[in-house]
């Protein structure tokens, strides 16, 4: 590069250049990433409680954003809003799990992976009459100015993206470990039999946990909306990745999913960035296979096969 | 020469030895008895001794061929079959072709003569056929020529897993606890099965609880306790090997098991014993 | 071969080619002929991916993507290399074969969610590089095909393509049917039910595995290529994970392990978009609800659940017969 060759100062710019833009890449791929973890997180609670990987979580992504994005529309402050498009979601989840996958209680893997694509078929053509086909934007939480970070600006938005993710997390930590409820749940997912033996409601359980996610994936579509745009099939790509994201991270381990998600955006940034964009959305699915390759149970999945 | 040499052979699971530098030879003919407390190891030795797990260490020899770390299907091929103790029948299919399974090796086909069913295959299939059939009333299952799997009873699937392993032609067969919920009757019957086996020239390795079989049948008993060889010998030996009482008896009265505690079963197995 | 296996194999045969004989006197026009070889196309990818899923229990949620790859590698080596279309087509067939082996062996040893989500990430990856090599493939604009010859004589119009795709749905059915009376056949089946199972007699369940996997890659790849000179036209939409899960969806809303269900499966799911339209906007939405509907309702697919229905029937009768 001639550049090197110019005066002396340049050089230790270029470097700061050079580690600024580094830090732009970090700071967006950490974005990116939270929201992913979002959507892995709702992926395991559901698979933890019911071994069933859904499918539709994608599309809670989408209800959050496009609820949020009607109702902000009616004039109705983001401080309602945005409660009322989780609840809408969480709602829905709940009738996921009521109408398509108890019904189908003990069928096969195969079975269980087309009601769930099924749902999220039903959910985009829904959205589609609902809203349209078209793109929607969404008014940032708080204004859209830029804030300089170590040589790298971030919007007040991604701020928002990872305080909240931050603050899930936590909470989600509390609540597994500290409450009789996310007790329950760890419990019915080590083993389901067990766990109604001592009295736990399993069924309300798995109930609960396709609410639970659907709040999460509806969240992550809220957060990421102002910076992405919103539409109705928004959630195939973020479930698929959100997906990839939880293999990654071990299939059924919460930190697994934060780790694996914000290790996921981080990569496809900056392979996006410092290699070719053409492929970033191809990353999370190498990355994925690789991990299935060469080491299947994930970053921090249960590892052991069956006994014979 | 010994038909299989076990040595040292250990498998750990995370920590806990559940074969233990463990090292026995099994001579052709005859039948062998491996017996000891549940959770003694006697499955995961046969798992071991048909590929299904790995070894931490040790070897075993087969024959002439060390067949240490092969896969299952290499050891099937060179003449060892089984049964389970938790079953692994095909639930999917027909008895009679579950036991036709049990032929793959000596019916095998290449793809294209698969794909396009040549005449050769088919004359192939039907003697597969008659000779699975055959097998199945040599167990005592010619009531079930035409039933599913899944539409028999518990004792039926026992011994169509045996009938299954001897299709294959074996050399040697490991029988994990055949007589384990048969009722009196059947386990009688397993006592003659397994007197035939051992007649037609298969060298039989048995591991079971019951000890009425264990005792009738045997030629020789090893006897395993947390993965190690407690003893080895002749039936009447075993019985009266003050070791083996202790193992069997003695945890409940003269120590603490570290482990577990006693289970009930092998208390009432040593009583079974005794008698 | 008991009689009744002998007679269900036949029988079932003959049916299909009774089926495939009449069907032209009821296809009144273009219209109806060109949904016909669309079924038969995917059929021969169903029938394929039967003997994956069905019979040996592995769960491929990429096959679009062997289908794609079939109909990119004809149409790039056709139309842009001016190969003569056969030659395209088994030099495409042969390619995807070793592509499925290289990647079958790793992708296999997984079980469960995590083969269905690695067959996923595969069939994503296909379609993503299909979209982006737009110098070979045309992007997501597609490309043209040349229309399907053999030796100088060109194959064009529903009604020929009507009577290949018909013979071949045969010949794949046929092989599909031998296959599984086999004892390669078996042992798929009981791989499919216990791999230890399997493997201590004597079955080596990875090489099986694989095997029916890279038979279930050619069938879609062989489809993939005749559609694209059928159309005459390939775009990345035959390559989504969409296209795969709809492939699926065929297969167990026929009957998981019936080969003759797949083609049902096929009919019905091929035939139900073009029912759909009469539905406008609400296509997506009903065309979800009926996923979810017959797999709730109908787990085990159409034709064994209609099996089954018969089945109490037929014992009364018999037992009527005894008494009598
Ligand atoms: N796959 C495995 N992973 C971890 N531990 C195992 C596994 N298989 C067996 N064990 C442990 O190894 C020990 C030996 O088990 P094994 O099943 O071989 O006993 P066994 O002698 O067959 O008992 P039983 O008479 O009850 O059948 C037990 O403590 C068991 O819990
Ligand atoms: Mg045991």
């Amino acid at each position: 590069m001639p550049k090197q060759y110019s005066a002396p100062g340049s050089q230790g710019k270029g470097e700061r250049d050079m580690s600024a833009q580094f830090m732009q890449y970090l700071l967006t791929g950490l974005t990116v990433g939270a929201i992913y973890a979002l959507v892995a997180l709702g992926f395991s609670i559901i698979f933890n409680a019911s071994h069933v990987i859904n499918f539709a979580q994608g599309e809670f992504v989408m209800i959050g954003g496009m609820v949020t994005m009607s109702l902000a529309g009616t004039g109705l402050p983001y401080l309602l809003a945005i409660p009322l498009a989780v609840v809408a979601a969480a709602l829905v989840g709940l009738a996921l799990e009521k109408f398509a996958v108890e019904p189908a209680r003990g069928a096969s893997v195969v079975t269980l992976i087309i009601i769930t694509i099924g749902a999220s078929i039903f959910l985009r053509g829904l959205a589609m009459l609902v809203w349209d086909k078209k793109l929607h934007a969404l008014k940032p939480f708080t204004g859209d100015t830029p804030i300089a970070v170590a040589g790298a600006t971030i919007l007040p938005q991604s701020l928002w993206v990872l305080g909240v993710t931050l603050v899930i997390v936590l909470a989600l930590t509390w609540f597994f470990s500290r409450t009789l409820f996310g007790k329950a749940i760890l419990a019915t997912s080590h083993n389901r039999l067990a766990a109604e033996l001592v009295g736990i409601n399993v069924r309300m359980v798995l109930f609960f946990s396709f609410g639970l996610s659907a709040a999460l994936g509806a969240i992550a579509g809220i957060l990421i909306a102002p910076i992405t745009l919103t539409s109705y099939d928004v959630g195939v790509m973020l479930g698929l990745k959100g997906f990839a994201a939880a293999i990654l991270g071990g299939l059924g381990s919460g930190i697994g999913a934060v780790i694996g998600g914000l290790a996921l955006g981080v990569a496809e940034i900056m392979s996006a960035g410092y290699l070719s964009s053409a492929y970033k959305d191809a990353i999370a699915f190498v990355i994925m296979l690789a991990v299935l390759f060469f080491m299947p149970s994930g970053l921090f999945g249960k590892r052991g096969g069956e006994r014979i | 020469m010994s038909l299989l040499q076990v040595e040292s052979l250990s498998k750990k699971f995370d920590g806990l030895n559940a074969v233990d530098d463990l090292s026995f030879d099994i001579q052709p003919g005859a039948v062998h008895s491996i017996i000891g407390p549940n959770g003694a190891g006697k499955t995961t030795l046969l798992n071991l001794l048909t590929g299904i797990y790995r070894p931490s260490g040790g070897r075993i020899v087969f024959g002439e061929y060390d067949l240490t770390g092969r896969a299952p299907y290499e050891y099937a091929g060179h003449g060892i079959a089984r049964t389970f103790q938790n079953l692994q029948v095909f639930f999917n299919m027909s008895a009679l072709e579950n036991v036709m399974v049990g032929r793959y090796l000596h019916e095998r086909c290449g793809l294209a003569s698969a794909l396009l069913r040549g005449p050769r295959l088919a004359r192939a299939e039907k003697v597969c056929r008659d000779e699975a059939a055959e097998l199945m009333r040599y167990v005592g299952l010619r009531s079930y020529l035409s039933v599913a799997a899944d539409a028999m009873p518990y004792g039926a699937l026992k011994r169509l897993e045996i009938a299954r392993a001897l299709a294959t032609k074996p050399k040697l067969m490991l029988l994990d606890e055949p007589a384990a919920g048969l009722n009196p009757t059947e386990a009688l019957e397993l006592d003659d099965l397994i007197g035939r086996l051992s007649e037609r020239g298969v060298t039989v390795v048995l591991v079971e609880h019951n000890m009425r079989l264990v005792m009738g049948v045997s030629n020789h008993i090893l006897v395993l306790d947390y993965g190690r060889k407690l003893a080895e010998g002749s039936a009447a030996a075993i019985r009266n090997d003050p070791k083996v009482i202790e193992a069997y008896l003695g945890s409940a009265v003269a120590h603490e098991d570290p482990v577990g505690g006693p289970s009930a079963s092998a208390v009432a197995v040593a009583g079974e014993a005794r008698r | 071969m008991p009689p009744h296996l002998a007679s269900a194999r036949t029988g079932g045969m003959a049916a299909l080619a009774t089926v495939i004989a009449l069907l032209p006197l009821a296809l009144s026009n273009n219209y109806f002929y060109d949904i016909a070889i669309l079924v038969g196309l995917n059929a021969i990818v169903c029938v394929g991916l039967n003997l994956l899923i069905g019979y040996a229990g592995q769960i491929s949620l990429g096959h679009a993507g062997f289908f794609g790859l079939g109909a990119y590698g004809s149409a790039i080596l056709a139309s842009r290399y001016g190969w003569p279309p056969l030659a395209a087509m088994l030099t495409t067939t042969l390619a995807v074969a070793v592509l499925a082996f290289l990647v079958g062996r790793p992708i296999l040893r997984l079980k469960g969610h995590y083969l269905a989500m690695a067959t996923l990430g595969l069939g994503v990856i296909i379609f993503m590089v299909i979209t982006t090599e737009d110098k070979f493939t045309g992007g997501p604009d597609g490309i043209a095909v040349a229309p399907f010859s053999v030796g100088g004589l060109v194959l064009q119009g529903e009604r020929i393509w009507y009577w290949l795709v018909g013979a071949l749905l045969l010949v794949a059915v046929w092989l599909a049917l031998n296959l599984i009376e086999s004892p390669m056949g078996r042992a798929l089946r009981a791989l499919h039910s216990s791999e230890v199972g399997a493997e201590v007699v004597g079955i080596n369940a990875a090489d099986h595995k694989v095997m029916v996997f890279v038979i279930s890659a050619v069938f879609a790849s062989v489809a993939g290529s005749l559609a694209a000179h059928y159309s005459g036209f390939v775009t990345p939409g035959k390559v989504t994970f969409l296209h795969s899960i709809e492939l699926v969806t065929m297969v167990v809303f026929g009957g998981m392990a019936s080969t003759f269900g797949a083609v049902v499966g096929a009919a019905v799911l091929t035939t139900l978009p073009q029912l759909l339209t009469v539905f406008k906007d609400y296509e997506m939405m009903v065309f979800g609800a009926v996923m979810m509907g017959t797999m709730i309702f109908l787990p085990r697919g159409v034709v064994p659940s209609l099996a089954r229905l018969f089945q109490p029937r037929r014992q009364e009768a018999s037992g009527k017969e005894g008494g009598a």
